[in-house]
């Protein structure tokens, strides 16, 4: 078979392949390199529809958006991805927790690769948040008909810094507690509501209420202390409660730079 | 900056020439996420993830850092109380920050880079953002130690360093140098400081609405979104204003009410 056979031969193949009734099942449009497969290459993919199928040609300089956004969404991704794979290996008890991560780290197949990229990427998603956001105001991408789409992405701004501060307490090491320990420790100052507040003793002689083991530190800590019942506590944070809301924040966010007309340039 | 971008789109972007996504925008982001994910393997290969030794409630590690994105709240401890530093500036950061696009009128600069057309939006933001948010990260990182002292990176970290507490609060200080028994008139102390915080929250915003008065973007704000910028500002400007009477006259306490708050 010579050169010239064996490329018509290919071309046969490919068109059996295409032409047949399951190729036409799953791909409802061709591949060749016309306007309209195109649009229908975004149009009809129900990931890549979250774009619009054309757009305005600054939008896709870098130098605009920095990516920051979406590489923001991506790191998110990729911490779902790795965070469900440590949750096989993982048990947020005290007596267990810590155990579970030395044996994740030398145990289990690429256990220190999983954990090590989890926690690169959430610091990375801290750092790509707040890079989005300086982007945005540098571009001034939250002035009409953006403002409720910035109000959503501070929102979604605090729910990282969120998801990160949870995530700190699982390994239940040294770091993790103290760490946590400084955090939470300001909610008890909170006026009015947390134990050593302004105005809290004035609270308490009124209803009897807001002590240290009902203010609203121990509403985090589930507790006095940073123990055992907080572990589970930012565990269920940290795993369900907060990326749920994450993901319907982004949702909003997402459906909202379309219908706000895409990215934003100048008029 | 803003001409360059203005050549760089053309006179008929009223009508802007549109792309296809598919391959244009998909090629970009396809590049930018496998740098961005070789990026992250990379770092996970080279750097493991920290694992100190087990939880021990007992073993107070000095310092205790929160993680680094909360070093700057942790850095606003040293010139403010738990529940102003902790809770209510904290709280008024969100609310700042989500207050933004209402306040901010200026049509101009929306959709490309520019300083000159939104000088002071820009300067008012990159200072916190930059400054009063970034910068006191990094200090809390590289330059906090034992006790929450100063130390330079590459000096070591001295558990027992001495630093002198010769903080005195505002009243005080005014009590002495007018030579008035403060300790025994706490209530002229506070009464002074109330006054004090109240002019700062009036006397400036007042001035500059009066200063501004011919100025068509102090009318076109209007008295409620100039009150709410004002009022964000002023508060924000607290902060450096407290650290450098720190630094300079070594004051703690603007305002002491005995027994309920010290800001
Ligand atoms: C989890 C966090 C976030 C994710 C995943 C996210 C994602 C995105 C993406 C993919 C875009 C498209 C344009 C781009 O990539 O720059 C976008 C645009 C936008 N984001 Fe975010 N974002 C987040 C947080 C934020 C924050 C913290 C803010 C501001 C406080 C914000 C405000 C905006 C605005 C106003 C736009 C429209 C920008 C334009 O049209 O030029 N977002 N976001």
């Amino acid at each position: 078979m010579n050169i010239v056979e064996l490329k018509a031969k290919i071309q046969e193949i490919q068109k059996t392949v295409v032409d047949s009734y399951v190729w036409k099942s799953i791909f409802r449009h061709g591949y060749k390199d016309i306007p309209r497969n195109r649009v229908l290459m975004t149009a009809s993919n129900v990931f890549l529809h979250l774009h619009p199928s054309k757009m305005r040609r600054h939008g896709i300089k870098v130098s605009y958006t920095w990516c920051a956004g979406g590489l923001t969404f991506l790191f998110f991704l990729i911490l779902t991805v790795t965070g469900v794979i440590l949750m096989f290996y993982y048990r947020p008890v005290a007596e267990y927790a810590y155990v579970d991560m030395k044996y994740l780290q030398f145990d289990v197949p690429f256990g220190m690769m999983m954990r090590n990229m989890h926690r690169w990427a959430a610091h990375g998603m801290v750092i790509l948040v707040m890079l989005h956001m300086f982007r945005v105001f540098l571009t001034g991408s939250y002035k009409p008909p953006r403002e409720f789409n910035w109000v959503i992405g501070v929102l979604l701004l605090v729910i990282t810094f969120l998801l990160s501060f949870t995530g700190y307490l699982l390994p239940w090491d040294q770091l993790a507690i103290w760490a946590v320990t400084v955090g939470t420790n300001m909610a008890r100052a909170t006026p009015l509501m947390g134990h050593e507040g302004p105005l809290a003793e004035q609270v308490r002689q009124l209803t009897g209420l807001i002590t240290p083991r009902y203010d609203a530190r121990s509403l985090l800590t589930a507790g006095t202390v940073v123990g055992a019942p907080t572990l589970m506590r930012f565990y269920v944070l940290h795993c369900i409660f907060i990326p749920i809301v994450a993901s319907i924040l982004m949702i909003v966010h997402f459906w909202r730079v379309r219908k706000d007309g895409g990215i934003s340039g100048p008029l | 900056m803003a001409e360059k971008e203005e050549k760089m789109i053309p006179a008929s972007s009223l009508n802007p020439d549109k792309i296809h996504t598919w391959p244009h925008l998909v090629r970009v982001e396809f590049i930018a996420g496998m740098l961005a994910t070789l990026g992250l393997f990379l770092w996970s290969l080279l750097l493991d993830a920290p694992l100190e030794e087990p939880a021990n409630p007992t073993k107070t590690p000095n310092p205790s850092k929160a993680p680094w994105y909360f070093l700057g709240l942790q850095e606003m401890l040293v010139y403010f109380d738990p529940w102003m530093a902790g809770v209510v500036l904290p709280s008024l950061i969100i609310v700042g920050l989500m207050l933004i696009p209402y306040i901010d009128i200026n049509k101009k600069g929306a959709g490309y880079y520019t300083f000159r057309e939104r000088k002071f939006a820009m300067s008012v933001f990159c200072f916190g953002f930059l400054i009063l948010w970034i910068f006191l990260i990094f200090l809390g990182v590289f330059f906090r130690g034992p006790g929450w002292n100063f130390f330079m990176p590459w000096e070591e970290w001295n558990p027992h360093k001495v630093v002198a507490l010769t903080n005195i609060d505002l009243n005080i200080f005014v009590a002495q140098t007018l030579g008035i028994d403060a300790l025994r008139n706490p209530w002229v102390g506070c009464g002074f400081g109330l006054v004090l915080i109240g002019a700062y929250y009036s006397i400036i915003p007042a001035f500059y609405y009066l200063k501004g008065k011919t100025m068509p973007v102090i009318q076109e704000l209007g008295l409620i979104r100039y009150n709410i910028t004002a009022f964000l500002f002023v508060t924000m400007m607290a902060l450096p204003i407290k650290m450098i009477l720190r630094w300079t006259l070594n004051i703690k306490y603007v305002l002491v009410i005995p027994g309920i708050l010290n800001i």
